[in-house]
């Protein structure tokens, strides 16, 4: 009886190193894998480097005729790493104003951006902010409109809505019958002062392609493109998103 | 002649899922998606681009999802979702419209078929949206479908229909308004009043902010937030698709369309996830 429990055990110490060495087999195997996909992703990022150098000096003659109009209000959204650095962002806006674009909203989730927002302005000429440029007609032919939005402009202003339409409509007895709709929430968002335009395009600066909460509410057919790290950020490549924009046909869902 | 062909055909499937087991079993080295949704977009133009009948790209579509479905089931997805009708859909051509709503009951009463692939996996239906928008015998079909597998608990395929982000924001506020009126209704029916048992002192602040977002959050159709959105054809933007659950989710725009997605898609989703799983979870805790 003893015998056979020794051997019991010696079995299962053995099935145990078996599958611990498999383990350790398959974690090899994993990171041979992701070797691999991030070996393909630095010749892709070498490509669109040189690709980007090709489209800032004119030479890929397709987006030479770039129609920036099209893009009537653009969104920029990025990670707080990527927000902090103030001069990477003003350098950014200068592009977009050199590329034409008129609306711009810049949007990081902790609200780093709104805190520089001084920074900004005073290092760039056209530019007013959006809540100035809607108050006063006086908006100048090459002004650039600036939005600074953050996570408290998403889901805490559909929260924020929520409770202003309960207070006005669901409190008063005659108001029973009271049923909301689609237009009452966008009312209630200009009401709190959280109503802003649907951006067309949204360019996403970090390291992996997620809109990182911008309000929900202004998402639904916005175009969403990651552009990779802001450090990297190149006039080429901002072009060639824009261009790419300018191809898409929307149907809506028709 | 025929038999031979018929077990080479089962000895390549069964080949083909060891394969599958083995690329899972290095896969899961690494952490692996909890929610998966899809928008299975494409299958119009891939009608087109191979000259079929109208309608017959979203029946190989549904083909392309069954087996999506499986690989995903395979690598232990819990929560699948799936765009597969949207409000603003309604607008397209009535035949066309009345031809997607036929073949989906068509499908749906075939989902509670003993050999089909949820009751294989243990799968949970839910059927989301506005579900009054769509004609009686395919609610009715939802509904039984809904019945029939509430009692499986492995996995949750949510099949939206009828629905759209916005849609779906509006349900959660006005199901939100609606249940704190009825609470304050039953406190003031107690005698607290109409403030609660704080009393009519309650400052302004406080009467402000009665919703909160749980309570919002509470009333969405779909739960949890997803990890990986798909969107086949390309196409960079969400639709009005779960614009309020991917806040951290990471967006996928395969080129391919929607009826000829692979498992290698779904392979290079993982892989994408877990080569940014540090950074999106931590972005979830702030």
């Amino acid at each position: 009886m003893y015998l056979g429990d020794e051997m019991h055990k010696a079995k299962a110490m053995t099935w145990y190193r078996i599958a611990q060495i498999g383990n350790l087999g398959l974690l090899l195997l994993w990171h041979f894998v992701h070797l691999i996909v991030n070996l393909w992703y630095f010749a892709l990022g070498l490509g669109q480097t040189l690709e980007s150098y090709l489209i800032s000096r004119g030479l890929l003659k397709r987006y030479n005729s770039l129609d920036s109009n099209r893009v009537r209000y653009l969104a920029v959204v990025m990670d707080s790493k990527e927000a902090g650095q103030t001069s990477e962002v003003i350098k950014l806006l200068q592009h977009l104003e050199d590329i034409g674009i008129k609306h711009v909203c810049l949007y990081d989730p902790e609200g780093l951006l709104k805190k520089s927002k001084e920074a900004i302005l005073e290092k760039l000429t056209y530019v007013k902010l959006y809540e100035e440029a809607t108050k006063s007609d006086s908006l100048v032919r090459k002004d650039i409109t600036l939005e600074f939005a953050s996570f408290s402009d998403g889901k805490k202003a559909v929260l924020k809505a929520a409770n202003y339409l309960f207070k006005k409509n669901y409190l008063c007895e005659e108001q029973k019958e009271f049923v909301c709709t689609e237009s009452h929430i966008d009312e209630a968002l200009k009401a709190i002062g959280c109503a802003r335009p649907d951006p067309d395009l949204l360019l996403v600066y970090g390291p992996a392609r997620c809109h990182l909460g911008f309000p929900a509410w202004r998402l639904r057919y916005t175009e969403i493109v990651h552009m990779g790290p802001l450090k990297s950020m190149k006039f080429g490549s901002l072009i060639k998103a824009i261009y790419n924009f300018t191809k898409v046909h929307q149907n809506y869902g028709t | 002649m025929e038999r031979h062909s018929s077990c080479q055909t089962t000895f390549f499937a069964y080949f083909l899922a060891f394969l599958r087991k083995c690329i899972f079993m290095v896969l899961s080295s690494g952490p692996l998606p909890r929610h998966i949704a899809f928008i299975m977009d494409g299958n119009r133009r891939f009608c087109k681009k191979n000259n079929l009948m109208e309608g017959a790209g979203h029946r190989v579509g549904f083909s392309a999802l069954m087996s999506m479905l499986k690989y995903c089931y395979e690598f232990r997805v819990k929560y699948v979702t799936i765009y597969a009708f949207s409000i603003d859909n309604f607008r397209r051509r009535p035949e066309e419209v009345q031809s997607v709503m036929d073949l989906m009951q068509e499908k749906i009463e075939g989902l509670t078929k003993e050999e089909s692939i949820v009751n294989q996996y243990g799968v949970k239906v839910r059927f989301v949206g506005n579900l009054q928008m769509l004609n009686k015998p395919v609610r009715l079909a939802a509904e039984r479908a809904m019945l029939a597998t509430a009692n499986n608990s492995k996995a949750v395929l949510t099949i939206c229909v009828a629905y759209t982000s916005t849609d779906e924001i509006l349900h959660a506020v006005r199901e939100s308004c609606e249940e704190k009126r009825d609470e304050l209704d039953a406190l003031e029916a107690t005698g607290s009043g109409p403030y609660g048992l704080l009393g009519p002192n309650n400052n302004e602040k406080e009467q402000e902010e009665q919703i909160d977002l749980r309570e919002i959050e509470k009333h969405m159709y779909v739960t949890p937030d997803s990890d990986i959105i798909v969107r086949t054809s390309g196409e960079t933007r969400l639709s009005n698709f779960l614009l309020w659950q991917s806040s951290v989710s990471l967006l996928y725009s395969p080129l391919v369309l929607w009826p000829e997605i692979q498992f290698w898609h779904l392979v290079w989703a993982v892989i994408e996830f877990q080569r940014n799983y540090l950074y999106l979870k931590g972005k979830v805790k702030q």
